[in-house]
C-alpha cells in the first residue's frame, strides 16, 4: 500500500470517528433534552417532574424511547405511503446534517497527528447551515401532506410560511455579522473571537443577536412560534397521524434542531469554544481543547435552558401576530441593523 | 341598560404603554416570574414513599372489630345495612353453636358480611348505626385494582387481626382513629 493511500485511509477513519462521536453525542443530548424539558417545565410549575425511572428519573428518556419503539406502527391507508415514511426521515436527516460543520473544539494532538475537532471546515459554513436548515421544512411539509389529513396539511402550510418568513430576517441579521467577520467559515469566526483584545460578537452585534435568537426560535418551531404543532388548535399538527418511532423521529428532530441552533448561536455570537478571561495559547494543546469543548457544551446547555425557559413562560402567537412580527418588525430591524453596521464599518475605515 | 345591582365594575381598558407594546421587557418580566418559581418549595407528596397525614375524622376502609379476647363483636343485627345510603352492605346471620363462645361474643353472628367498596361512599353512617362497636372506618383507603369483584370485601378482608394472637397487627389495623375524641 503506498503512502498516499495510507494517509487517505487515516483521514477517512479520523473523520468517521468524529462523525460517529458527534452524531451519537447529539442523539444523547437530544434524549436528555426531553428529560430536561420535562424537569424544567415541572420546576417552573412547582412540580417535581419525572422521578420514578432511576434516581431522579434519569432513565426516563430510555423508558420513553423504549415505549415509542414498542408502540404499534400505524400508516393511514389513505396516506401516500412513500412520502409518509420519507417525512420523518428527512426531518431527522436534516437535523443531524447541520452538526457537520460546527467547530466543537480547537484541535488535539494524538498518535503523532493533529486532529481538528470539526468534521468539515467548509469555507461557506454558514451558507451550508442555511441550506440544510431550510431543507428541514420539507420533513414537516411532506409529513403533513402525506398524512392526508386537513389538520396536518394546515400545520404543514403554517410551518412552511413561518419558516420562509423568519429565514429572511435570520439571513439579514447574519449579513451584518458577516460584514464584521468578513468570512463564512465558522472556525475562522470562532478564532477571531478568541483573539486577545477582541470581544465576543454579541458585544458588537447585540441587535443582530436578538434577531437571530428570535428567528431560531421560529426555525425550531419552539414556543412562542410552535404554530405548526399547536396542540390546542391543530391536534399536534403535522405529526398527528404518526405513531411509534416515526413520531419519535419528529419529536427527536425538534430537540436535535434545538441543540444545533444553540451550538450555532454559541459559535457565532458567544465565542464558540472560547473560554472567557483565559488565554488558551498558554495551556497545553490537548488540555485547551478539552476545556474548550467543555466551555462550548456549557454555552449550549445554557441556550437549551433558555429555549425551555421561554417555552414555559410565554404563550403561542396568533398567526397574524406571527406574520406581523416577522415581516413588519423583524425584517425592518434586521435591515436597520445591517445599515448601521455597514455605516459604522465605513466610518471606522476612514 | 341600567345596572341591576351596585356590584357592577366598569372595566378600564387603557391602551398599552410603549414598554408594554415593545413586548421584550414584558417577556423578561414573565421569565423572571417563572425563574423564581423554580426555587419554590414543591407541594408534591411522593405518594408510595410519603403519605399525607389524614385529619382525625378521616374515613377510610371498614374493619370488623373484635373485643379484647379476640371475639367478633358483630351480631348481624343489620342496622349498618339499613343505615347505608349506598346499599353497599349485605350480611347473613347465623346462630352461635355451643363451643363457639371463644369466637363470637353474642349468640348470633354474621356468617357472611360483605361491603361493596365501589358502592360505598365512606359516609360512616354504618359506624354510627352499629350498637356493638363492631364496624368502623379506619385510616386505610381502598387500593386500586383491575377487577371489579376484588372490591367486594368479604369477612376475611374486613376482620381485624386477633388481639390475642397478633396484638401488633390488631393495633395497626385499628389505627389512631378508634376511640379518639373527635370521632366519638
Amino acid at each position: 500500500m503506498d503512502a498516499v493511500l495510507l494517509v487517505d485511509l487515516a483521514f477517512i477513519i479520523e473523520k468517521l470517528l468524529l462523525v460517529v462521536i458527534v452524531v451519537s453525542a447529539s442523539l444523547v443530548v437530544a434524549m436528555y433534552s426531553t428529560y430536561a424539558e420535562r424537569k424544567v417545565a415541572a420546576f417552573m410549575q412547582d412540580r417535581v417532574g419525572p422521578n420514578r425511572a432511576g434516581p431522579f428519573g434519569i432513565l426516563q428518556p430510555l423508558a420513553d424511547g423504549l415505549k415509542l419503539f414498542m408502540k404499534e406502527e400505524i400508516i393511514p391507508n389513505v396516506s401516500n405511503r412513500t412520502l409518509f415514511i420519507l417525512g420523518p426521515c428527512l426531518a431527522m436527516l436534516t437535523a443531524m446534517m447541520t452538526s457537520a460543520i460546527i467547530p466543537w473544539g480547537s484541535k488535539i494532538e494524538a498518535f503523532g497527528t493533529t486532529i481538528e475537532l470539526q468534521i468539515a471546515d467548509v469555507n461557506i459554513g454558514i451558507l451550508y447551515i442555511f441550506g440544510v436548515v431550510s431543507m428541514g421544512v420539507y420533513g414537516m411539509m411532506i409529513g403533513g401532506w402525506a398524512s392526508n389529513n386537513k389538520f396536518s396539511l394546515l400545520a404543514a402550510i403554517r410551518g412552511a410560511s413561518q419558516i420562509i418568513s423568519y429565514e429572511l430576517a435570520m439571513g439579514l441579521s447574519l449579513i451584518a455579522l458577516l460584514m464584521l467577520t468578513g468570512t463564512l467559515s465558522l472556525k475562522t469566526i470562532v478564532e477571531q473571537q478568541m483573539a486577545p483584545g477582541h470581544l465576543w460578537n454579541v458585544a458588537y452585534q447585540p441587535l443582530g443577536f436578538l434577531l437571530f435568537l428570535v428567528c431560531s426560535f421560529a426555525e425550531c418551531n419552539r414556543t412562542p412560534f410552535d404554530l405548526p404543532e399547536a396542540e390546542s388548535e391543530l391536534n399536534f399538527g403535522y405529526h398527528q397521524e404518526y405513531s411509534s418511532m416515526k413520531l419519535g423521529f419528529y419529536l427527536f428532530a425538534e430537540y436535535i434542531n434545538m441543540f444545533i441552533s444553540s451550538a450555532v448561536m454559541a459559535t457565532l455570537f458567544f465565542g464558540g469554544y472560547d473560554i472567557p478571561f483565559l488565554d488558551e495559547s498558554t495551556l497545553p494543546v490537548n488540555l485547551a481543547a478539552g476545556l474548550g469543548v467543555v466551555a462550548f457544551l456549557l454555552k449550549i446547555v445554557c441556550f437549551i435552558f433558555f429555549f425551555m425557559w421561554v417555552r414555559w413562560t410565554i404563550p403561542r402567537f396568533r398567526y397574524d401576530q406571527l406574520m406581523h412580527l416577522g415581516w413588519k418588525i423583524m425584517i425592518p430591524l434586521a435591515l436597520l441593523n445591517m445599515l448601521l453596521t455597514g455605516g459604522v464599518i465605513l466610518w471606522l475605515a476612514k | 341598560m341600567e345596572a341591576l345591582t351596585n356590584r357592577v365594575k366598569v372595566l378600564e381598558r387603557k391602551p398599552m404603554t410603549a414598554i408594554e407594546r415593545g413586548y421584550l421587557w414584558e417577556i423578561f418580566r414573565g421569565m423572571l416570574i417563572t425563574f423564581r418559581h423554580m426555587f419554590k418549595k414543591k407541594p408534591t407528596v411522593r405518594y408510595p414513599e410519603q403519605k399525607r397525614t389524614f385529619s382525625p375524622v378521616f374515613r377510610g376502609l371498614h374493619v370488623l372489630n373484635r373485643d379484647e379476647e379476640g371475639r367478633e363483636r358483630c351480631t348481624a343485627c343489620g342496622l349498618c345495612a339499613l343505615a347505608c345510603p349506598a346499599e353497599a352492605i349485605t350480611m347473613e346471620a347465623a346462630e352461635r353453636l355451643p363451643g363457639e363462645e371463644h369466637l363470637y361474643r353474642e349468640e348470633k353472628y354474621a356468617a357472611k358480611y360483605e361491603i361493596n367498596m365501589l358502592r360505598c361512599i365512606f359516609c360512616g353512617l354504618c359506624e354510627e348505626a352499629c350498637p356493638k362497636d363492631a364496624v368502623y372506618l379506619t385510616e386505610t383507603f381502598a387500593p386500586a385494582n383491575f377487577q371489579r369483584d376484588t372490591f367486594i370485601y368479604n369477612k376475611k378482608d374486613l376482620l381485624i387481626p386477633d388481639p390475642v394472637t397478633d396484638p401488633e397487627g390488631f393495633k395497626k389495623a385499628r389505627g389512631t382513629r378508634y376511640g379518639s375524641p373527635e370521632v366519638k
